[in-house]
């Protein structure tokens, strides 16, 4: 009996917390750990890297879809034990990186990877993987997809991946709503919602927490409200900026639209310290469609800015780097994007942004 | 469970090109796991609406409060059918890689052979916030798929107002950059904070990044609470004879042009004889000279930490980067590495009795101010955190003779230790 109830107790959880990744090293990374010297690229897609030891690594870079099925995880792992030495990591934008000990595997390695279909490249000045999200696929409050959008863009970029022929890298994300899960980039693609959320008024009192959603509002435009007998919320549209941050808490208040849900592209943020500081992305432009399956518009305008970039910036100047030393009128010039009042910034603490000097560039 | 395929014609377009699709993937997929076949119809739905179809919920696994992200379908007819029924559930479960995302392929496999059993087969390596996403459970199988990846030796990660799993880089395993043990200093913050990640009661998220240089690869100061980034105290290691062979390969304008003017402080000069000459007073350990002479020039040997805190995204008040509250933590001991331990656990402190509901840590100090977080958290103030001093001179400076003392005693202070 007392066996029986232990049987049936729930199982406690092991609280093992993050997994230490030392004996999931290539041995070789393990015998150097910290006496690494120096690295180059022997190609793009490739690193070289040669320990104080007098021991060297070649780690081949290879681009994935990130959602992937078992299948191609496995076959990962086949050409991992077949031609390398059992042993890969995953880069922050989602590119498998397999290591091998001996410069003759090299080679049979690539050709495996390319045979089963996998891109190599995405390492130094190229445009890498785009870091992204959920979307549609998976996410309770997407506007938009994410893989598709990144798949879309990365046909279109392929070469670039492949190649190292930008100035200098190139980091593109996605974001699904403006929340930007994807982060900062040098290419920031992000849904910029263009109305008020449109809110179902027998829903919010069942639903949500009015208080809370009352005070996620950056702006304070949402308050408490009587409709139709029923508590709720209204929202002052004359102080609204439909940022969506009332939606995740309140469901109800539905701020995706499929045509008014627009796409910005921001530029020029950056998380190195190499030279300058670290960069928050600056609008570029706004209100292109959202356009599935292959949002053909979005691609046309990164493609735009890229390629802009690429023919006019110096070696090593990151995109934010080179619209600092070009100036943004030059930026709005080369693109033929429009400037607009909108990339005036109005939030609190933004004035620092505005030209107080005579400094000018005509 | 029914093995109905449903038509995608929008999703069939992402099939061709040359980047690897998962369109194609999960339609492989799909043959095996039903559940990817209703997925794919809702997508599918998804792409002609340009609507999103999942709501969240409440799912958790015995003894945690969080990990695993529910989805429930919002396609229903109005007799609560579900159009795509072997899509009901979509739930998501967070599971913590290994410190740097590195695997034996024997890991892999083993974690594919478990999801494989339980849920979909649908991986995304990695989410935002650096877990393994097994995307594709539906409620009642994710107890039992748990325990076994628990018993594996595989944990949950965080979600909702909670510690969050955390990221570091490449590092000391494979970069010639490192200055720190990154994963050791990622599972000493992580896993002294798992009572904060599995039991989420704090009042927002909270992120630790780990990057061994201020290359940042892990997006620290923009994307994190709590940002660790190593860094060193002396004089740049200079092979002055692979410096003349770099200026010979390739050219001494290329090498100004490149290397002498980019350097953000103007520390660096080019000697007639094309060797390097350095101002390390005036070096901010930027990096660049280093990654583009990665044979002449090194990090330091004084090595150790700069902390940054408050990095988030948007929501609420606007992006904040990280700023710095501590400057430089050597690190030569066991007890400097426990030291990084003891000021993340009195900021989280902190934050956990001060910070508002959903504010993050950052907001809570552009609220406060950083000299009342300082003070809070017994950090001393430093020129080192600020770009420049105030300009205002709205301030109380009433107890200026005391603050000043203060401060000639900490140098009085550094100066003997240093002796």
């Amino acid at each position: 009996m007392a066996e029986a109830q232990a049987t049936q107790k729930p199982r406690s959880p092991i609280e093992s917390g993050t997994p230490d990744p030392f004996r999931h090293l290539h041995p070789t990374l393990r015998r150097n750990f910290g006496l690494w010297r120096s690295h180059d690229r022997p190609r793009p897609g490739v690193l070289h890297h040669t320990s104080h030891t007098g021991e060297e690594v070649w780690t081949v870079r290879v681009g994935t879809q990130r959602q992937m099925d078992l299948a191609t995880v496995r076959s990962l792992c086949d050409i991992a034990d077949e031609y390398a030495d059992g042993y890969l990591r995953f880069t922050i934008r989602s590119n498998a990186e397999i290591t091998v000990d001996d410069e003759a595997k090299l080679q049979p390695l690539i050709d495996a990877l390319q045979r089963a279909g996998f891109p190599i490249g995405g390492t130094g000045p190229s445009v890498t993987m785009i870091s992204h999200t959920q979307g549609w696929l998976h996410c309770d409050i997407p506007a938009t997809d994410a893989s598709g959008v990144v798949k879309a863009l990365m046909d279109e970029l392929h070469e670039e991946f492949i190649q190292e022929r930008m100035p200098n890298r190139v980091h593109i994300t996605t974001s699904c709503c403006q929340i930007n899960c994807g982060g900062q980039g040098d290419i920031a693609i992000n849904i910029q919602h263009t109305k008020p959320p449109k809110i179902q008024h027998d829903l919010v009192a069942h639903v949500c927490e009015r208080p809370s959603v009352v005070a996620r509002c950056p702006v304070a435009a949402i308050r408490p409200a009587v409709v139709n007998g029923q508590p709720s919320l209204e929202v002052d549209e004359s102080k609204c900026v439909a940022c969506g941050a009332c939606y995740p808490p309140c469901p109800p208040m539905q701020i995706n639209d499929p045509e008014h849900s627009k796409i910005a592209i921001w530029v020029g943020g950056n998380h190195a310290n190499a030279r300058g500081v670290p960069t928050f992305h600056k609008l570029a432009v706004a209100g292109l469609p959202n356009n599935p399956p292959r949002w053909p518009e979005v691609a046309e305008h990164v493609k735009r800015i890229l390629y802009t970039y690429r023919d006019n910036a110096r070696d090593y100047e990151r995109v934010g780097e080179w619209i600092e030393r070009i100036g943004w009128k030059r930026f709005f010039e080369l693109t033929g994007l429009p400037f607009t009042k909108h990339h005036i910034e109005n939030w609190k603490g933004s004035r620092y942004k505005l030209n107080t000097s005579a400094h000018l560039r005509f | 469970m029914s093995d109905k395929t449903y038509d995608t014609p929008n999703l069939d377009e992402l099939e061709s090109g040359p980047w690897p699709s998962f369109v194609t993937g999960m339609k492989r997929q799909a043959q095996d796991k039903p559940m990817l076949a209703g997925v794919l119809g809702q997508l599918e739905q998804s792409y002609t609406d340009r609507k999103g179809y999942w709501k969240g919920g409440t799912i958790g696994v015995y003894g945690y409060g969080g990990g695993i992200i529910p989805r429930f379908t919002e396609l229903k007819d109005e007799q609560d059918n579900p159009h795509f029924p072997e899509a009901q559930e979509f739930h998501t479960m967070r599971i913590i890689p290994p410190a740097g995302m590195h695997y034996s392929t024997a890991l892999l496999r083993d974690i594919c052979d478990i999801w494989e059993r339980h849920g979909s087969g649908l991986i995304a390596l990695h989410g935002q916030t650096g877990d393994i996403m097994l995307q594709g459970i539906t409620a009642d199988s994710v107890q039992a798929c748990f325990d076994e990846l628990n018993e594996y030796g595989l944990d949950l990660g965080g979600a909702g107002p909670a510690v969050r799993t955390g990221m570091s880089c490449v590092g000391a395993a494979r970069c010639e950059h490192s200055c720190c043990n990154e994963q050791k200093i990622h599972r000493m913050l992580v896993n002294n904070f798992l009572d904060d990640m599995h039991r989420p009661s704090l009042p927002y998220k909270f992120k630790f990044k780990v990057s061994g240089c201020a290359n940042d690869c892990m997006n620290s100061i923009e994307r994190s609470d709590f940002a660790v980034i190593g860094t060193w105290r002396d004089e740049i290691q200079v092979d002055q004879a692979a410096v003349q062979d770099f200026v010979r390969r390739k050219g001494r304008k290329h090498t100004i042009d490149n290397v002498v003017t980019r350097c953000p402080s103007g520390s660096l000069s080019l000697n007639d004889d094309d060797t390097l000459e350095i101002d390390n007073r005036s070096c901010v350990r930027c990096m660049h000279c280093i990654n583009v002479m990665t044979e002449a020039l090194a990090p330091g040997e004084d090595r150790g930490v700069t902390i940054l805190v408050g990095g988030k995204r948007t929501l609420r008040i606007g992006d904040l980067f990280g700023t710095v509250v501590v400057p430089f933590l050597p690190l030569r001991s066991e007890q400097d590495y426990q030291r990084i331990l003891e000021i993340a656990q009195e900021i989280v402190e902190f934050f956990a009795e001060n910070a508002l509901e959903h504010e993050r840590v950052g907001e809570m100090i552009e609220r406060i101010g950083l000299a009342e977080f300082l003070e809070a958290i017994g950090l001393e103030a430093d020129p080192n955190m600020l770009k420049e001093p105030r300009s205002i001179s709205y301030v109380r400076t009433d107890d200026w003779d005391e603050e000043a003392e203060r401060w000639y005693r900490r140098q009085q202070m550094a100066s003997e230790q240093a002796s």
